[in-house]
């Protein structure tokens, strides 16, 4: 059937420039290059065109330009482009839109409606290149209150991990990632002395000498799981939602279960890999709580459990359950958190922004007088530095960081990664693509980036005048809102620019 | 004033090769007495396990009461030596990611049997709650009488792995959905020489592997949308008699079995495709 959807993207090229090397051709995994041999012709069908920008950057003239269509139905601020696009989609198809990546669509982004505090004269600002500025931070419980016997200071016994910097890898599974990106991940933690986390496609054996560095996932599709995977890792994750996709599970889709990838699942190869919306062990707090002493029993208590939710209406609440029910961690991802699939519907509708979901959590534990029980992380939509920053003073403990940092292996978020073919080698299985990231280079380039990044919030630290981000964590008065309601101020916990 | 001097406990457990080095204390061949009566669940399997590392392979432990996670602990020690007889009620998650041991029941359990197990033997001698066998990807599970509500869900099995459960009686709603891999056999009621039961609704929903043997007859509306039915083949016929046979030896039931096996019509429900979702989304 003919389409009746206007294509996204133009390809425009410099014919002075084009050499017909055919690269844009063998680069595009989408199709939208042939090569008329008859008049010696590049030629394009950009109705497949997703901007992903692999041809123009590794044309080797600089001859393609990406750039949105100018072909536009009359404009309409209800029937946008996008509403028009995806009805038609639906009437041709009949099924559920797909996407990839986070929500894309407007919503207020409250990082940028928040300002940091410096120390002009009456305390002084520190600089970060002569003196040390701590960056460690440590997950997992923390004692209700010292003890001092014979002299010697006890502290509980309470199993946590080592962060050299606040800023781990979210989890992106083997399955939903290439090899070599997901090797990648492991690497640069291994280096930098933080966490990756292998979601729930099982864990490659001979990765797992990077176990120190290591957070494995329990989720609803329980895939690949054994003691042995939880012993060998430093931390156990019980995925209950995913930001991009909270209430629902997820499906691998069969072509994806390749002979390598239904080892480390172990499920047949071809067959769907179904994570069920809920763990069906799960209908409850107590029924979470017995899960997470499951999971200390099987680990002889020795690693700190996480539970991680999507942050929704009643996540506070929600969290103080996890809390309760003996969570060491707990991780919120917001609205904006990135995912390999999901029903575009779901991702761009359900969740809340992860910077008011994180201040309600962190005030509520506080209020309960519960907030040393556990860690907090925040996670989806963190973009850089002073999202970090800003997420600490809020009341995290740490980050994770998911679709930055496949954007540091290449990833230019053209959100087509539920189709497999991503162009940049990193949401795919095809032996052909996924050559193309490299798992020494793409280990240096997220090393630099939590280098860059690092050294960015030891410079922002020392602005603030304090030197360890421990005195950051939760110290809301760091922050001010600019252009927010009064309302939104009071779920941040913040004052207004100039109060 | 003396100065305080700050201790933080490091935790550098030893490793399960250095312990299994201590000496060894229990015999192997000796079925150790364990009394649970008021043992909170956490010290009776750390004490369960130390002794497996000091030696210990059988342990008969008397008057438990709702104690969970039975087994969980036992890793990095000769698990498939491990036998564990229990006398009472434990309680949930019995047996939860067990890789090895075989554990016999005197008596009923509560919810989760068997959660995740990877490969072992659990055999009940009374009747099972919910959600027994969920995600389970090894081993086999024995119940002589009835279980609960959720049971079998998401099964897998990889290669020779393949996961199995044979139920005496009756099973409730939502029995095997997501099933991935695995067999589950339900023998209804047949040694209590009663007629088959008409079983639950929702069987298999969402099912895209393994298989069901249920005794009796089973109507389209109890079944998902996602599972086919048929009788066995004479290939499966010699599976379901294997596994019929270590049912009836755990339970002595083996001068009976030759009955169930000639007689008695079985249903197997399997998946439709491997890919029941497949024709659900635009791309
Ligand atoms: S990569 Fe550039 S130069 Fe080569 S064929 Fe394509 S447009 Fe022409
Ligand atoms: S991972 Fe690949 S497919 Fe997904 S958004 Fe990034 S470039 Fe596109």
């Amino acid at each position: 059937m003919r389409t009746a959807l206007l294509p996204e993207f133009s390809v425009v090229r410099d014919e002075n420039r084009c050499i017909q090397c055919r690269v844009c051709e063998r680069q595009c995994s989408f199709d939208v290059y042939s090569y008329d041999a008859g008049n010696n012709l590049m030629v394009h069908r950009e109705e497949n065109c997703v901007a992903c920008q692999r041809c123009s950057v590794l044309c080797p003239t600089n001859a393609l330009v990406i750039k949105m269509n100018d072909y536009t139905y009359r404009p309409n601020a209800n029937w946008t482009r996008e509403s028009i696009s995806d009805l038609k989609k639906q009437a041709e198809t009949g099924g559920v839109l797909l996407t990839g990546m986070g929500c894309d669509k407007p919503l207020k982004n409250y990082w940028d409606h928040i300002l940091l505090n410096a120390s002009q004269v009456t305390n002084p600002s520190i600089d970060p290149l002569r003196e040390p500025m701590e960056l460690r931070t440590r997950l997992g419980r923390k004692a209700d209150h010292l003890e001092i016997r014979n002299g010697n200071l006890e502290v509980p016994d309470y199993p946590y991990v080592d962060l050299s910097t606040p800023i781990m890898f979210g989890a992106m599974s083997y399955g939903a990632i290439s090899y070599n990106c997901f090797k990648s991940l492991a690497q640069a933690a291994h280096e930098v002395g933080t966490m990756f986390n292998t979601g729930e496609g099982g864990w490659p054996r001979e990765l797992r000498k990077f176990g120190t560095n290591t957070i494995v996932q329990c989720a609803s599709g329980r895939f690949g799981l054994d003691l042995e995977y939880f012993n060998d890792a430093a931390m156990v994750e019980i995925k209950i939602g995913q930001g991009a996709k909270p209430g629902i599970g997820g499906h691998l889709p069969g072509e994806k279960v390749s002979a390598h990838i239904s080892q480390t699942r172990m499920i047949p190869m071809g067959s769907d890999a179904i994570s069920p919306a809920p763990h069906h062990d799960i209908y409850s707090i107590e029924d979470l709580q017995m899960l997470v002493h499951a999971l200390k029993e099987a680990t002889d208590y020795r690693k700190p459990v996480s539970v991680k939710i999507s942050a929704v209406h009643n996540a506070p609440a929600i969290a103080s359950g996890m809390v309760r029910a003996g969570a060491d961690i707990i991780v919120i991802d917001g609205v904006r958190g990135g995912t390999g699939a999901a029903p575009k519907i779901l991702r761009d509708n359900v969740g809340l922004p992860i910077e008011l979901a994180l201040a309600a959590v962190d005030t509520r534990l506080r209020e309960e007088g519960i907030r040393n029980w556990a860690s907090l992380v925040c996670s989806g939509g963190i973009r850089n530095s002073s999202d970090i920053f800003k997420a600490i003073a809020l009341g995290a403990d740490a980050v994770y960081i998911g679709t930055a940092a496949l954007m540091a292996l290449g990833c230019t978020v053209c959100q087509k990664c539920y189709t497999g073919k991503c162009a940049w080698g990193i949401t795919t299985q095809d032996p052909y693509l996924s050559k193309r990231v490299n798992p020494e280079i793409g280990t240096q380039a997220l090393v630099n980036l939590l280098r860059a990044w690092s050294l960015e919030i030891k410079e922002m630290l020392g602005c603030a005048g304090i030197n360890s981000i421990e005195s950051v964590r939760g110290n809301r008065l760091q922050l001010r809102g600019i252009g927010l309601e009064d309302w939104e101020l009071g779920v941040l916990g913040i004052r207004g620019a100039g109060q | 004033m003396n100065p305080v001097v700050i201790t933080v406990k490091t935790k550098e457990p030893a490793t399960f090769a250095e312990k299994l080095k201590k000496k060894v204390a229990y015999s192997p061949a000796k079925w150790h007495q364990i009394d649970a009566a008021g043992v909170h669940y956490k010290d009776l399997n750390r004490k369960i396990r130390a002794m497996a590392e000091k030696g210990a392979r059988k342990f008969e432990i008397r008057n438990v009461f709702g104690q969970r996670y039975i087994g969980t602990n036992l890793w990095g020690i000769e698990r498939e030596k491990i036998k564990i007889r229990i006398h009472g009620t434990p309680g949930s998650d019995l047996g939860a990611l067990l890789d090895g041991p075989a554990i016999d029941v005197f008596g009923n359990v509560q919810d989760a049997t068997g959660n995740t197990m990877n490969g072992g033997k659990i055999i009940i001698h009374g009747s099972a709650g919910d959600v027994l066998g969920y995600s389970m990807r090894g081993g086999e599970i024995y119940v002589r009488g009835n279980v609960g509500y959720r049971v079998g869900i998401h099964m897998k099995e990889y290669e020779a792995k393949v996961p199995t459960i044979v139920i005496g009686g009756t099973v409730q709603d939502f029995f095997g959905e997501y099933m991935a891999g695995g067999r589950i056999i339900v023998l209804n009621k047949f040694f209590e020489d009663n007629p088959p039961q008409r079983l639950s609704y929702f069987i298999g929903t969402g099912m895209h592997g393994g298989t069901i043997y249920i005794r009796g007859e089973v109507e389209i509306n109890q079944v998902g949308a996602e599972v086919g039915m048929t009788e066995p083949a004479d290939d499966e016929w010699k599976i379901i008699e294997r596994y019929v046979h270590r049912y009836c030896k755990a339970f002595g039931f083996e001068s009976r079995q030759a009955k169930l096996l000639k007689r008695e019509k079985f249903i197997k429900l399997y998946a439709k495709s491997s890919r029941p979702y497949g024709m659900l989304y635009a791309y």
